[in-house]
């Protein structure tokens, strides 16, 4: 019986493939190899949208890396596979998107964030240093009002005191 | 002057109330189409049901229709099917099947099974025009003009809501287009028929 469950679980062990994305694909040299790599690393599944598509075992992905390699076969450049891809699935198929006209938020929404972060900082700073320099300066006026106002306080508690 | 200060948050809360309400019916994992306006990638594949037969992209030309990307591996389109069907029967709406990386018998033997809505259906085994289309997923349905230009792409099951608030304004659009085409295209037989007269 024991035997059994151990021959059952060596065969799972056996059986069942690696659990991540592998194609036979070859290459004529290490270079090109890389461009795969590189590329499949950057290009980013259109269905399964927080992985690229080396990550990926989605049908699609598949393909698309088929079609990267067949690309790669043809000699084409880097640029034009990247082009390629977003012929066909948009801007949003590649990790690192290209300055466009509805991308260009994306590239420049973080400094300007970064710039309304640090003026905003600055310019409480600035605020909190100078209510620290002259934040007790009162005007006569104001002084002569706060006399006022003191002095009927202790005519206030001192009758309190009397009463009690 | 500086209490208007105080009135920043709630313009802020009221800027993200309206962004996010935006975002309520948005889904977030459909992608942009990338051939919107443009027309159908040129391909040549074999029908389905005759494997002799070849199409074009010239066969999406000539009237509005609505190219479906449909596969038997694929549990929606069976979802969307009986609608299709309705589609194309009672809407006599042009219905062009995209057999997407099928196998021929199993996809035979499903609208042998459960009905043909489509006027022919073009079978892509490996996914090429799929992939020129910018397929990434089925069911996906677009809209292709008279010119073979593609308007639009659904993602996901086409029902009755889907058809009567975003396809059929799309298909009437591309329909007026195809009207004034076809009106050029009697003026210039009736212009030949003149001069042929003359």
């Amino acid at each position: 019986m024991k035997s059994w469950f151990g021959i059952l679980i060596l065969f799972s062990v056996v059986v069942s493939g690696p659990a991540f994305a592998i194609d036979v694909y070859e290459f004529p040299d290490e270079q090109t190899r890389e461009r795969y790599q590189d590329l499949t690393w950057e290009l980013r599944c259109p269905k399964c949208q927080n992985q690229n598509i080396a990550d990926s075992n989605a049908p699609i992905a598949q393909d698309l890396r088929r079609e990267v390699h067949r690309l790669l076969m043809d000699g084409r450049s880097d640029k034009e596979i990247v082009d390629f891809m977003v012929e066909r699935y948009g801007d949003f198929v590649f990790y690192r998107p290209r300055m466009s006209g509805h991308t260009v938020v994306l590239w420049i929404a973080p400094l300007v964030l970064v710039l309304i972060g640090v003026s905003v900082v600055m310019i409480l700073g600035r605020r909190n240093r100078n209510a620290g320099r002259d934040g007790d300066a009162l005007s006569a006026g104001d002084r002569e009002r706060l006399k006022q106002l003191l002095e009927e306080a202790d005519h206030l508690s001192d009758k309190k005191n009397d009463k009690s | 002057m500086r209490r208007l200060i105080l009135f920043v948050p709630l313009l802020v809360i009221m800027a993200m109330f309206f962004l996010f309400q935006q975002m309520i019916d948005h889904d977030p994992t459909e992608m942009e189409l990338a051939r919107k306006d443009k027309p159908v990638p040129a391909f040549a594949l074999p029908g389905l049901r005759n494997p002799e037969r070849f199409f074009t992209q010239e066969d999406l030309k000539g009237k509005p229709m609505l190219v479906n990307v449909w596969a038997t591996w694929c549990p929606s389109c069976r979802v969307e099917h009986p609608y299709l069907l309705k589609l194309a029967k009672e809407k006599g709406v042009q219905l062009v099947g995209l057999n997407y990386k099928d196998d021929r018998t199993a996809a035979l033997e499903w609208l042998d099974k459960l009905g043909d809505p489509y006027v022919f259906t073009v079978f892509d085994e490996e996914g090429r025009l799929g992939l020129d289309l910018g397929v990434y997923g089925a069911p996906e349905t677009y809209v292709v003009d008279a010119e073979g230009i593609i308007r639009y792409r659904h993602v996901g099951v086409v029902n009755e809501k889907v058809w009567n608030e975003v396809l059929a304004p799309l298909m009437e659009d591309s329909g007026t287009r195809e009207s004034e085409v076809k009106d050029t295209r009697v003026n210039e037989s009736t212009g030949s028929e003149q001069g042929a007269s003359s």
